[in-house]
């Protein structure tokens, strides 16, 4: 059986989000009709979206259920009449690849927002200004300092955008804590279904709908409700805190496989790892391999790891992450993705680092 | 972790019968069970397919793009996998309209008909604050959509027209093809919202020269949250993505795809294949059985809309003075509806039965009774009985007046 170690691609189910997932799907009316059957999938509709809310330290009226984490970002960016886009660097191509085309801030060789460089793109009057930050990488599991860039955002006039997918279910996650007028979220990475994700605003911020028409999310999003992944995403959304308290033990297995994997090999390096980080994401080099040939032999050797973002790991393209941070070409060539969840076990991780030093070794002769 | 099966309702006497099917299917016990594994062991993102997790995922989901291919006649690159019909609808009709504006001659009209699914008016109303001109075409007192009315206004240049392949509320069939040949004459493409037509009738998209279709899983016993879009590759139907991101879906709809509601929705399509037939068959006889109930228990009744062709499973039908929300009320263990879902919380007439010339009396009397695949002939007959009682009491000849 592979070892699962690609969690920022997509997580398991967690049990409650499954329990709830077969029990939707037993249910038989569309939430929007009058009817018993109707009003039964409704109210598991507007259960989740409470869950959802708590889980964000919003109210369930500024959640906007979606399609997917790429839908919610997209959503969230079209808070209204701003037509200026200024996005870190490091940003999901959920972000990057918005229609009118954003204007990229540069990062520090952490990965961290330049702040400086911030301040300058927003100018004196940003009104017109929205900016795009991730809370934490996909990639590098990097945290920006987000109170910080939203005070500067707020302070110039513009509006903050907060895509959140990856972080949430790893750090507590609040709304009006953070100062984002809107954040997104995906259900898949904290444990519920893949196919569902949500915008949630601030009070009184509102977007411009993307998908319109039968009314449904307040006229903000059409389409009859994903009702089993709604469902799920609500249970998986009432375990967050759960989620989170697991992440010592994450962020311990996570340093010690860091650890070993660098006195296997003293010139690679746990990239980010001198900033702050998610707990259970790693980004490591093997210089001299290929990231895609490493993800194939960690397959062969029962390991699933990656080469960067789920979306783009089938292309050849070099990570503009890793690029973004400065990093050298062959570095970035040669790094890969090790994500833990719920599921890893100290087993699992060491069981890795022995899987790393065969490929290193064989390599190597 | 393992999932139990939702557990079967005991059949009583009095027990709720649904006869709702057009506002959504309950989930077919195939496609359930084809989804529980992706649920459980096989939950991998079908975008990582560089380890074997990944390409599970990738594999099934290719295998239902495949089974819904069949199902409509296409080829699978013509299958673009969204979140529902209506973002399938709002795919084509906005992206397709746009590309034709931005990257083609710049003509920028699109006719709908009058009684198009609410989220296909509302794409192309979102349209016209883009400054394209949106006509809506008229409609027949059958219930058909007026294809003299559509030829005239095609003498104009126009990107796309939209008509859906069976209505939402009377369940008449329409007459796709020579709306096909029309619009394909005046250069324009041709949409078609097929979410309840799909699966209930054969519906070949290539043969019928459809150059854009979308389709429900949640109206053909598949999963909520998933839908497609046929996008057709010869002659190619040109679009632009509503939204970006990762590229998936040949970079028509970014985000990663869920392969449990996908598996969920090829399982219904190859369930729907093979039983389409029979299933159609039994839906008429059970329409029937309806319909002489309801006069055998003293009802008085029209039905709107042509009888046929018409969707095996719908009835539209207005009981003679008897205003609809009384007679649900009457009959409060009978799932039917006055209108489509969406809006059935509103007190306004029904637009589509507008459309068709009814008298705003006449639409309030009217109510949309959709059977499926799990109704019984028993449960037809207490239906009917209970609905034909409830339209006596509820009747109220002064008030018409």
């Amino acid at each position: 059986m592979t070892v699962y170690l690609d969690h920022n691609a997509a997580a398991p189910l967690r049990p409650a989000a499954a329990a709830a997932v077969a029990a939707a799907m037993g249910l038989i009316g569309n939430p929007s009709s009058v009817h018993d059957h109707g009003r039964r999938a409704r109210r598991l509709i507007e259960d989740a979206r409470t869950a959802v809310a708590l889980s964000a330290g919003a109210r369930p009226a500024d959640v906007v259920f979606t399609g997917s984490g790429t839908e919610a970002c997209q959503l969230a960016l079209r808070i209204g009449g701003r037509t200026r886009l200024l996005a870190s660097a490091s940003e999901h191509a959920a972000v990057l690849q918005a229609p009118a085309g954003a204007r990229l801030l540069p990062l520090n060789g952490d990965g961290i927002l330049d702040l400086a460089a911030l301040e300058a793109a927003l100018g004196a009057d940003a009104r017109d200004a929205i900016v795009a930050v991730m809370l934490a990488n996909n990639e590098t599991g990097t945290v920006q300092p987000v109170r910080k860039i939203a005070e500067i955002v707020h302070r110039a006039g513009g509006a903050l955008v907060v895509d959140a997918a990856q972080a949430y279910g790893k750090l507590a996650l609040d709304l009006n804590e953070l100062g984002a007028d809107a954040v997104a979220v995906s259900a898949a990475k904290i444990g519920g279904p893949l196919g569902v994700g949500a915008a949630i605003f601030r009070l009184g911020v509102a977007p411009q709908g993307l998908i319109v028409g039968g009314g449904q999310e307040r006229g903000l999003r059409g389409g009859s409700e994903n009702l089993i992944g709604i469902a799920g995403f609500g249970a998986a959304a009432s375990e967050i805190d759960a989620s989170i308290a697991d992440q010592p033990r994450l962020k311990q297995l996570r340093d010690r496989m860091e650890r070993a994997i660098l006195m296997i090999d003293a010139e690679a390096v746990a990239i980010g790892g001198a900033g702050p980080r998610l707990a259970n994401t790693a980004a490591i080099p093997m210089h001299g391999v290929e990231a895609a040939t490493q993800v194939m032999a960690f397959d062969l050797a029962g390991y699933a790891v990656s080469a960067g973002a789920a979306c783009s790991s089938g292309k050849v393209a070099a990570s503009h992450v890793l690029q973004a941070m400065g990093l050298p070409s062959p570095t970035v060539a040669a790094t890969i993705r090790i994500s833990l969840g719920l599921t890893t076990t100290a087993a699992d991780t060491a069981g890795f680092v022995e899987a790393w030093r065969t490929l290193y070794n064989r390599k190597r002769q | 972790m393992t999932l139990a099966h939702p557990r079967k309702a005991a059949p009583v006497t009095d027990a709720p019968i649904y006869l709702d099917y057009q506002a959504t299917t309950p989930l077919d016990r195939r496609a359930l069970d084809a989804m529980l594994p992706f649920l459980q062991e096989e939950f991998g993102n079908p975008h990582s397919i560089q380890h074997g997790f990944g390409r599970k995922a990738e594999a099934a989901v290719e295998q239902a793009r495949a089974n819904i291919a069949d199902l409509i006649g296409a080829d699978p690159r013509e299958i673009v996998f969204t979140s529902g019909a209506t973002e399938a609808n709002n795919l084509a009709i906005i992206g397709a309209a746009r590309f034709r504006a931005r990257m083609g001659d710049g003509v920028k009209r699109v006719l709908v008909f009058a009684f198009e699914h609410k989220c296909v008016l509302e794409a192309a109303r979102s349209l016209s604050d883009e400054g394209f001109t949106v006509e809506t075409l008229p409609v027949t007192a059958d219930g058909f959509a007026d294809l003299t009315a559509l030829e005239a206004a095609l003498k104009t240049p126009t990107s796309l027209v939209c008509l859906m392949a069976a209505n939402n509320e009377i369940g008449v069939i329409q007459p796709v093809a020579e709306a096909a040949q029309l619009t394909r004459a005046a250069g324009a493409l041709l949409h078609v919202d097929a979410a309840q037509a799909v699966g209930k009738f054969p519906l070949d998209a290539t043969a019928l020269g459809i150059d854009l279709m979308s389709i429900s899983g949640h109206k053909m016993y598949g999963p909520k949250g998933m839908g497609a879009l046929f996008v057709r590759r010869r002659p190619r139907a040109r679009l632009l993505p509503l939204f970006h991101g990762g590229g998936q879906e040949r970079g028509l709809r970014s985000g990663t795809l869920p392969p449990p509601l996908i598996v969920g929705f090829g399982a219904a399509a190859r369930i729907a294949a093979a039983e389409l037939d029979a299933e159609s068959k039994r839906l008429e006889r059970l329409s029937l059985l309806f319909r002489e109930t309801l006069k055998t228990s003293g009802a008085i009744f029209t039905v709107n809309g042509a009888l046929t062709p018409r969707l095996a499973g719908n009835l539209n039908i207005a009981f003679k003075d008897a205003p609809a929300l009384d007679v649900m009320a009457a009959a409060p263990h009978i799932a039917v509806a006055t209108g489509s879902a969406c809006s059935s919380a509103s007190v306004e007439p029904s637009y589509v039965l507008s459309a068709l010339g009814l008298s705003p009396e006449v639409a309030a009397t009217s109510l949309r009774i959709g059977f499926g695949r799990q109704t019984t002939e028993a449960e037809v007959v207490a239906a009917a009985k209970a609905l034909a009682a409830a339209a006596g009491q509820a009747a109220r000849p002064d008030a018409a007046a």
